[in-house]
């Protein structure tokens, strides 16, 4: 494999590395913005204050990877995160849709979590520092999300009507979660250039086998592995995704210039 | 190093040990949070190593390092910034630390969040996690079965 660092000198390579970094960033940004959404509304105290404990910490996560890009472009960390049209946002549409009810929550954490383990674990085998070395900090706390998500899935495919439940939920977000795995011509780039040793096609096989048997302990079934809803990556969103970065923004934009 | 650098040297270390995680009754020293100083001429560069990315009390840490140190006769200039190339783990605690946290009620692990956890109050282990999140991000809530007490352990984030 050449040197990462190296292939980053290429503003090609740089701009296709970007990219692939903005993607995190707006998925963590996007999904902690919906997690937040429970606060005060979960079934439980406990899952309240967890939901937004994971809430708080992928909103957390998403600063630490604006940071990285902001530090290589000399910009503007909340600029970056709140100051974009929607087309130039670049998260999957799994992370904007409404949480419509407990059960679409959960799965949808069980699918990310598994997949954001699968590319913090890329990111970190790349070797371009420091993203490697935060991706490599991130992925051992990103371990308690998904610890929750499975535990709750169980639970809820165990409850009497639980199963077609959680299955109707499942089919709901499988098209999107494959979304995540949207490829473009970033990842060509990054690829032959040597910078991310993996192509999305394979970390979607890496996903699919973590979550399989996850799901089918649970009894339910793995829905066809065709159908991806893509765009995400490309900057075509959802409709759910307007409204959701209007509230997320309205904050920061009623005084962009004000020091917090 | 001359005998003036060691004595600046020192004093930054006894100014960092004085600022205190504002979540935790601790130094951010005994919490192991400081991962390296580097002091030429009036200029000192400190890395900080976060025990949780996302925890909100980083902005706060790092402003009140750097203010403390400006203080400090000799310094004209400090950066304070947070560094990934090694991640925090329990092993950055110094016994002090932990005997800090234990005297405030919360129970840490010795090396790992998986190790069977002890209540702090009455030593037993027949203890029941409520809630793998309290009310940090660095806590989890748990009930002893033996005294009936609820209490909060140290959550550091999972092994690699």
């Amino acid at each position: 494999m050449p040197d990462a660092r190296a292939a980053i000198a290429d503003p090609a390579v740089r701009a296709a590395y970007r990219e692939w970094l903005l993607r995190i960033a707006d998925d963590e940004l996007v999904i902690g913005h919906r997690h937040s959404e429970w606060t005060g509304f979960g079934p439980d105290i406990e899952s309240d204050v967890a939901m937004s404990s994971i809430a708080q910490e992928e909103l957390g996560h998403g600063r630490a990877w604006y940071e990285q890009i902001a530090a290589d472009d000399g910009g503007d960390v909340d600029r970056l995160a709140f100051g974009r049209a929607p087309r130039e946002y670049r998260h999957a549409a799994l992370l904007e849709q409404e949480n419509d009810g407990w059960e679409y929550s959960i799965v949808r954490l069980v699918l990310y979590e598994a997949f954001e383990v699968a590319r913090l674990r890329l990111v970190a085998a790349s070797g371009h520092e420091p993203a490697a070395g935060l991706a490599q900090t991130l992925s051992r706390e990103e371990r308690y999300h998904g610890l929750f998500a499975d535990t709750w899935l169980t639970r809820l495919a165990g409850a009497p009507d639980g199963l077609e439940r959680v299955q109707a939920a499942l089919d709901r977000a499988w098209p999107d979660a494959l979304g995540l795995f949207e490829s473009t011509a970033a990842d060509d780039v990054l690829r032959r250039a040597g910078v991310l040793p993996s192509s999305p096609g394979a970390l979607r096989e890496t996903w699919v086998d973590t979550v399989r048997p996850v799901l089918e302990q649970c009894g339910l079934a793995v829905p066809p592995s065709a159908g991806a809803r893509e765009g995400g990556r490309r900057g075509v969103h959802t409709a759910a995704f307007e409204p959701l970065l209007v509230q997320l923004t309205e904050v920061w934009k009623s005084d962009p210039e004000a020091r917090w | 190093m001359t005998g003036a650098a060691i004595t600046l040297e020192t004093a930054i270390w006894d100014v960092l040990r004085s600022v205190e995680d504002p979540e935790l009754p601790i130094s951010i020293v005994d919490l192991g949070l400081v991962r390296d100083v580097q002091v030429e001429g009036g200029r000192v560069a400190v890395r900080l190593v976060p025990t949780w990315v996302a925890c909100p009390a980083l902005a706060v840490i790092r402003g009140r390092v750097q203010s403390a140190l400006l203080a400090l006769s000799g310094i004209r200039e400090a950066t304070v910034e947070y560094a990934y190339d090694a991640p925090w783990s329990l092993d950055r605690m110094s016994e002090r630390g932990r005997a800090q946290l234990a005297s405030h009620g919360l129970s840490v692990p010795r090396c790992r969040f998986a190790e069977p956890p002890v209540c702090p109050y009455c030593g037993s282990r027949d203890v029941v996690q409520e809630s793998m999140f309290g009310p940090t991000l660095c806590r989890a809530t748990y009930l002893c079965r033996s005294c009936r007490n609820p209490f909060e352990r140290f959550k550091p984030p999972a092994d690699a």
